[in-house]
């Protein structure tokens, strides 16, 4: 068996496990490349019936519209619910409060909105597309991950994984997030999404954009970022490695504009994807601080 | 290419970490950014070379202490093989770690510091590879820097390794011993000049070509995951029972019974992904159609009519406790096998094993990291077959019925 032949088997097994151990699950939605992955695993789950649960957005408001525009037209070819949690509401109610400053993002903001609609839809599973080789702490992330009735992550709830037995039984209130393709790497959703000739969002292929350099970062110029009179804007051919918050999302200069391109050019690529993800570059242990705390 | 999983053991500081960094530096499989870290981090602690155990630091908590404290799945690749690296730690009190990351793996590398040579904690790790039935194991003698390349110490640690392997070994296992230094890069990724006297190939070249084992049990069993009914008129009738292959193969044609009902019926159709397929086998999934109605639901399972498979209600196993409270006799557990569960009652514990002498004594209870034998009572017939002929159903883990955490696993015995 080839290993994307394996990686599919596995994650579909995950995947049909979901639905048949949890009452009310549900599957996280960022409109990126790896949900996409995932989506389509879920449909090929259960073909020839839809998929058994909805879909659920956390939009942070600050999304790109490529983005969106594929996310809507998923929903209307495939039929799919859609379930989308604001964080500009949660930011307009008064539950959470907006940064400030030039590095100001929504990523962290999230955490609120996603723990919010869990508990209104009372959702028991919560599929995302992470992987283990993104970052260190995801390196140790179980495929059924417990969170308590915070939406915490706590070490002690984390159950060991022997052989390919899902244990998804949980208390009144606890929750799983569960990973299906957590032992994809970044190349392997590339090579699927080739295979499987996915459409992705638009911004992942090389295209001119107005940009500026900072931190030896290519920051998009947006209604989102804010831009000083000293930093030098320039128009130039970029592709982004993932597509979150428009504020704290890198580019990459580019001119990779097919697939074939990007795979050679991931091949060979000498950061890590998370690497052009200014938030979790703040500080080491951001993404751990922020997985305690329910962020993934 | 291939994948292969392969897990770690060591005691505390004899170089799992750096091995592991080493292998990633080498394969190129750390990313600029990842090297910055390492360098900058190696520079800060005043060190005169690149400190490559950072590049498997993981969990906070960890970097607090120092050291590593759970199972870490990590990634690298050669234009030979796709490696998963499961990196269980050492200490005495983590088996159970131990047991979860070899569970998955098909290779085992044991580390040794060439200095201490083997340790208690040496034999209780090659005693789990063979719990779990590991066929191929690596035993690399680390730090030979630090006793001077020499053969003859190497050698007696070999002696001492053959012996704990005829002693404890099971039946067709291979064994394989590589000197070793992770520090200063000898005899990982090329022959060493230091280590002439050694004739094995190099430990990558080694992990390169090791042989993969599949489940060669040929007993045709598939557990359902899930029924799919699609709510469109067209396919009022579909009733496809997704699930997955667990040992041996089905075809379109095939008598098959439903396990728990015992209905019979034959394969109408198999499916995988919504296009019909004409087999599916070990390891597979599929969605299986029948010729006739019949009801199945979650967790039941098809089997091949000529299979030889146990649905008893009773079953003796060797468990590795995993939570604090520990098992005792009377208590009741979740057993979950595959994705078939049943509420069971522990009727007896025989022993436990004294992971310091490798012997067995009695016992009434089994404690968090202990191994033992004992006998369950089950509300519901499982099928099963002995770890030994069909991994795949012969292991399981119980459940804590009231916490639901997974307590323990067990490896099932032949009747
Ligand atoms: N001299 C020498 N030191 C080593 C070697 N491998 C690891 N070390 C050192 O041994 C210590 C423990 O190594 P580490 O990889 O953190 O061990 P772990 O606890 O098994 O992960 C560190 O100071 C390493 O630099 C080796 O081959 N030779």
């Amino acid at each position: 068996m080839s290993i994307l032949k394996q990686l599919e088997e596995e994650s579909i097994y995950i995947i049909r496990e979901v639905a048949g151990q949890f009452n009310n699950p549900c599957l996280l939605f960022s409109g990126g490349k790896d949900s996409i992955t995932l989506l389509h695993l879920a449909q090929k789950a259960f073909a020839p019936a839809s998929i058994p649960f909805p879909l659920v957005h956390i939009d942070t408001g600050h999304n790109f519209p490529e983005t969106i525009a594929l996310r809507d037209k998923l929903v209307a070819e495939h039929d799919l619910r859609l379930i989308i949690g604001s964080v500009q509401d949660d930011i307009n109610a008064g539950n959470v409060i907006e940064e400030k400053g030039k590095h100001a993002s929504r990523n962290s903001l999230q955490t609120t909105t996603l723990l919010n609609t869990i508990e209104s839809y009372k959702f028991d599973a919560c599929m995302g597309g992470a992987r283990r080789d993104e970052e260190k702490a995801r390196a140790k992330e179980r495929v059924f991950s417990v969170r308590d009735d915070f939406g915490q992550w706590n070490e002690k709830l984390q159950r060991p994984e022997l052989f390919d037995m899902l244990n998804g039984m949980i208390q009144n209130g606890e929750n799983v997030r569960v990973f299906p393709i957590s032992n994809w790497t970044e190349l392997d959703v590339w090579d699927y999404i080739r295979q499987e000739k996915l459409e992705i969002p638009t911004i992942y292929y090389a295209h001119e954009r107005e940009v500026f350099l900072r931190d030896n970062q290519w920051m998009p110029v947006s209604k989102y970022v804010q831009v000083e009179d000293n930093d030098k804007r320039q128009v130039t051919s970029v592709r982004f490695r993932t597509v979150g918050d428009m504020s704290c999302t890198a580019a990459v200069l580019s001119e990779a504009t097919a697939l074939d391109d990007i795979i050679e050019e991931i091949g060979g690529s000498k950061f890590s994807e998370r690497g052009a993800r200014m938030d979790d570059r703040r500080s080491e242990a951001a993404m751990e601080e922020r997985k305690k705390v329910g962020y993934f | 290419m291939e994948l292969i999983k392969i897990a770690t053991a060591g005691s505390v500081d004899d170089g799992k970490s750096t091995l592991i960094g080493r292998l990633l530096y080498e394969t190129g499989s750390l990313k600029t950014d990842q090297i910055q870290h390492i360098e900058e981090k190696s520079t800060a602690r005043g060190f005169g070379y690149l400190d490559l155990s950072l590049a498997t630091d993981g969990l906070l908590t960890e970097r607090e202490q120092g050291i590593t404290i759970d199972v870490s799945h990590i990634f690298f690749s050669t234009p030979k093989r796709r490696f998963i690296i499961a990196d269980s730690p050492g200490h005495v009190e983590y088996t159970r770690n131990m047991v979860t990351g070899t569970s998955n793996a098909q290779a085992s590398i044991i580390l040794i510091d060439a200095r201490k040579g083997v340790i208690e904690q040496t034999k209780r790790h090659f005693f789990i590879t063979q719990l779990l039935g590991i066929k191929q194991i690596i035993f690399a003698v680390n730090k030979m820097d630090l006793v001077d390349y020499n053969e003859a110490i190497f050698n007696e640690i070999k002696s001492a390794l053959l012996i704990l392997t005829e002693k404890h070994g099971k039946e067709g296992v291979n064994y394989y011993f590589t000197p070793v230094s992770a520090l200063h890069n000898e005899n990982i990724i090329d022959a060493s000049e230091k280590l002439h006297w050694h004739k094995g190939a190099p430990l990558l070249s080694l992990i390169e070509s090791l042989p993969i084992e599949t489940n060669k049990a040929h007993d045709g069993a598939f557990q359902i995951q899930y029924v799919i009914r699609p709510k469109r008129e067209e396919l009022h009738d579909y009733r496809g029972f997704a699930g997955n292959v667990r040992s041996g193969s089905f075809t379109v044609g095939d008598p098959i019974n439903i396990h728990p009902t015992g209905r019979k019926s034959i394969i109408k159709r198999i499916e995988k992904y919504g296009n019909p397929v004409d087999k599916i086998t070990a390891g597979e999934n599929g969605t299986i159609l029948l010729v006739d109605e019949i009801d199945a639901s979650r967790g039941d399972s098809i089997l091949n009519q000529q299979a030889n498979i146990n649905k008893g209600k009773s079953l003796s196993a060797t468990f590795c406790w995993m939570q604090d409270s520990p098992l005792a006799v009377g208590n009741k557990y979740w057993l979950q096998q595959g994705v078939q569960r049943s509420l069971v009652k522990v009727k007896s514990l025989r022993s436990k094993i004294d992971l310091q002498a490798l012997e067995h004594q009695q016992t009434n209870q089994l404690e968090l990291n202990d191994i033992g034998k004992g006998a369950l009572a089950l509300a519901q017939p499982i099928i099963s077959k002995s770890y030994a002929d069909n991994p795949a159903l012969g292991a399981f883990i119980l459940i804590d019925p009231q916490t639901f955490n997974t307590a323990g696993v067990g490896f099932i015995e032949k009747a």
